[in-house]
């Protein structure tokens, strides 16, 4: 076991149980899109940032993704600290920008404060309202599609494709894919329901 | 199990003193400066010269020739070096060699005309360690490069290779990290991470199987430290790795290489087969029981698989995604097993260390930075090359006095360490020391050695632009802060480039470079803001120009120059006018041109051609 204190709390967890889990236990809330409790942790979204420290320590605090950094003895997390929702903020406009059109995005800025007429915030004012508009796009690359496809289902459907701002989530060579089953966990898991499931004509 | 033509070694000592005894030190020898570099300008005709000319001389037998590493003065390559008289020709042309030959090795005399010149002082200097370049360097680990040819193992035996390896075999790992920690050495690929710390966490670390990794996947451009040292002395690495193996209790090795690298790879299967057949690889090494191999991994060119990461996601075979550390590598790294990642430059320094004892490592450096660096001192500078200096160094006097200064009596604007990810730095900060803190504190990083002078016709707009666009391609894409927010810096360098930038522009720069920091979640997104952030913090008035007045005033950004011919100076010669690749130039011979803006395409043909400074760039 180990024990660790997170916004003032002390709680004691299994070793390898992740930061996040630990605070769900707590009923902390940390928002969350890349991450499912089936799959393994990936990092990616960066929406479930903390900061952590180490009791003693003399190094300045880090911010880590709960999801996947483990629950360690005297760390000391903060979930709600200034540094932490301005990373959060910033995620939540970084995706907003690139996916306008997404219920869901927005409301998840919206809960960050995003406002599109928030001139005090200049990184958001600039994404939101002078940035480039990249092609929109529902897909905030997330990964849970192919994740629980080559987790999960095995299959391996689905991937990604490219890298940088170039990357995308395809089938192999942008065809009908021959090894997916049709099964909807992709669609089933997207959080921004990206994936639509067509009935196919005989 | 023993491979059939695998010598016996009862020490290295005495297998030393068997290769000296066989030597004939005042046999004349040749030594010509190879590498990739030295084959490039010029030195396999230079090779093929000196064959056929001492073949002609029936001195075949006589006179040795040796084709070692890079020396590292690139600039005055194909160069070589004659003894008995440690003799030093440079910039050589084919039809040098028979003069040498006539002279130098049959008369003993010494071709005046080919000695380097002492570009200050107008002085003939006869012996390589004499020149400029050389002499306020420290070449620990580049010694052997001018010393040794690096596919004759009994040449880097000779010089005590593989002593350190029998002597950790005998004092045991814990003594072996010991002496690295004491040395204070720090890992040559960037952060400095304590090396004796990193395998010490490997060695305790829980795991039946571990892995000992070089990082050889040097992907900065403009830096070739690591080429160097892989292609000039392979068995340095080779030993370090043997060291490191046995010290955290390892039995296979992998050298992750570029496959840019055709000739780093050839040496180093070389230098393994060799390895192997004098039982310092495989088997019961030297009688020990200790059982160790090496494999090559050949990287595909993405720069991203420098991280440690993604490397060893490479390695395996996976997709390159940078992972969430921890675990780190030393308790979970390839295949789930504690590895130990170290640089190319971190291991070839583990038989000096070992060989000659953590005093003698520390004792030049500064506090907390221990030993020598290598730079690869490149960009716009007279000397270009491969260095290594003293930690604590000024950067000033690797730029003036080692690199000689910035070319054409130019001024000198910045110096950029780190690679792409690191900081640019102005003239008032050339004082400071080169250690990791002190880099690290001033905006930069220090890399993994990437050098890169520049001076007053570089915009610094541009260069940060430059850079973001190399991070940004090579971002793995992963992560929502690196995919998405260096794009969007990208985008609003590349408008104020082209004259359209925004007054708030530098606010949001800064603001969203600094969360990209913070955010992101491999070294490449939390380094990738730093050129611009790091010329905002130093250039802002060259910003500023761009943004406010539409201004480049270092006369490159294309969208906000124009070229135009003064009448009273242009003379009519034409010149211009042939060479504009557009047509955009008009005029009669001998009356003065003009210039079409609608046709110009600021390539800057006429302005470099034109001898007598006709051509203005407003």
């Amino acid at each position: 076991m180990v024990k660790l204190t997170i916004d003032n709390q002390v709680i004691e967890v299994p070793e390898e149980t992740t930061v996040l889990d630990a605070a769900r236990k707590l009923g902390i809330k940390i928002p969350t899109l890349c991450y499912n409790p089936h799959l393994k942790p990936y990092g990616g979204c960066r929406m479930c940032v903390v900061e952590r420290t180490q009791e003693n320590s003399t190094r300045p605090p880090d911010l880590i993704v709960s999801c996947a950094y483990p629950a360690e003895n005297g760390a000391i997390i903060l979930t709600g600290s200034e540094r932490v929702l301005k990373a959060r903020k910033f995620v939540a406009e970084l995706l907003l920008a690139k996916c306008p059109d997404s219920k869901e995005i927005n409301e998840l800025a919206e809960s960050y404060g995003v406002s599109r007429n928030d001139k005090s915030d200049v990184v958001g004012y600039y994404l939101l309202n002078r940035a480039v508009s990249v092609n929109s796009t529902k897909c905030v690359l997330c990964g849970l599609c192919t994740r629980v496809c080559a987790e999960l289902v095995g299959m391996s459907a689905v991937s990604f494709s490219g890298r940088g701002s170039k990357r995308k989530i395809k089938t192999p060579f942008d065809r009908i894919s021959k090894t997916c089953i049709g099964c909807g966990a992709c669609a089933y898991l997207c959080p921004t329901k990206a994936i639509r499931i067509e009935q196919a004509e005989e | 199990m023993k491979t059939e033509n695998q010598i016996e070694i009862a020490s290295i000592e005495e297998l030393r003193n068997e290769i000296l005894s066989k030597r004939k030190p005042d046999q004349p020898e040749i030594v010509v400066a190879g590498g990739t570099c030295g084959f490039a300008s010029g030195a396999l005709e230079i090779i093929d010269a000196l064959k056929s000319e001492l073949k002609k001389h029936n001195l075949e037998e006589e006179v040795s020739l040796k084709v070692t590493g890079c020396h590292g003065f690139c600039a005055i390559e194909p160069a070589i070096v004659i003894n008995p008289g440690n003799i030093f020709y440079g910039g050589l042309l084919e039809k040098d060699i028979p003069e040498i030959v006539s002279e130098t090795i049959m008369n003993g005399k010494i071709v005046e005309r080919l000695l380097y010149v002492d570009q200050s002082t107008d002085e003939k200097i006869l012996h390589e360690e004499d020149i400029p370049f050389y002499k306020k360097q420290t070449r620990r680990l580049l010694a052997n490069n001018s010393r040794i040819d690096p596919l004759n193992i009994e040449d880097y035996i000779a010089i005590g290779g593989y002593s350190a390896l029998e002597k950790a075999l005998e004092i045991g790992p814990d003594s072996v990290i010991d002496i690295i920690k004491a040395s204070g050495l720090r890992g040559r690929g960037g952060a400095g991470f304590p090396t004796g710390t990193k395998w010490e966490m490997t060695r305790k670390a829980q795991g039946e199987e571990k892995f000992i990794v070089c990082n050889a996947d040097e992907g900065d451009p403009g830096a070739f430290m690591d080429r160097s040292l892989l292609e000039g002395t392979p068995h340095s690495v080779i030993e370090g790795m043997i060291i490191g193996g046995f010290t955290i209790g390892s039995n296979i090795g992998y050298i992750y290489v570029r496959k840019e690298y055709p000739l780093a790879i050839e040496h180093l299967h070389r230098a393994l087969e060799k390895a192997h057949e004098y039982g310092f690889l495989g088997e019961d090494i030297l009688g020990t029981g200790f059982s160790f191999d090496i494999e090559i991994v050949r990287g595909a060119g993405a720069f991203i698989c420098g991280e440690e990461t993604n490397l060893l996601k490479s390695i395996e075979g996976a997709i390159v995604e940078a992972r969430t550390r921890p675990p780190f590598p030393v308790n979970k790294g390839l295949w789930e097993s504690p590895t130990a990642l170290n640089n190319v430059k971190t291991l070839s320094s583990i038989p000096l260390v070992i060989g000659n004892g953590a005093e003698w490592y520390s004792n030049i450096g500064t506090n907390t930075s221990k030993g020598t660096i290598i730079f690869a001192l490149v960009g716009k500078i007279n000397n270009s090359g491969l260095i290594e200096v003293p930690m604590g160094i000024t950067l000033r006097e690797i730029i003036y006095d080692i690199g000689g200064g910035i070319p054409k009596g130019k001024k000198f604007k910045a110096v950029q360490t780190g690679g792409p990810s690191g900081g640019c730095l102005p003239e008032a900060m050339l004082d400071m020391p080169v250690d990791f803190e002190s880099l690290t504190k001033a905006g930069t990083i220090m890399g993994s050695g990437g050098m890169i002078v520049m001076d007053e016709n570089t915009c610094m707009v541009e260069i940060a632009r430059y850079f973001l666009t190399f991070t940004q391609d090579e971002s793995c894409g992963k992560c929502t802060p690196c995919r998405e927010g260096t794009k969007h810096m990208l985008d609003i360098l590349t408008r104020i480039t082209k004259g359209e930038g925004h007054e708030d522009d530098l606010t949001v720069l800064e603001n969203m470079g600094n969360l990209i920091i913070d955010v992101s979640l491999c070294a490449l997104g939390k380094t990738a803001p730093k050129p611009a952030l790091s010329t905002m913090r130093y250039f802002r008035e060259e910003y500023e120009a761009h943004i406010k007045n539409k201004k480049c005033p270092a006369k490159v950004c294309k969208a906000l120059i124009k070229y135009s011919i003064v009448a009273d100076k242009c003379t009519g010669c034409h010149l211009c006018f042939r060479n504009c690749p557009t047509k955009a130039i008009v005029g009669e011979a001998k009356k003065a041109h003009d210039i079409i803006p609608e046709k110009c395409i600021k390539c800057g043909i006429c302005f470099e051609s034109c001898r007598f400074d006709a051509v203005r760039i407003e």
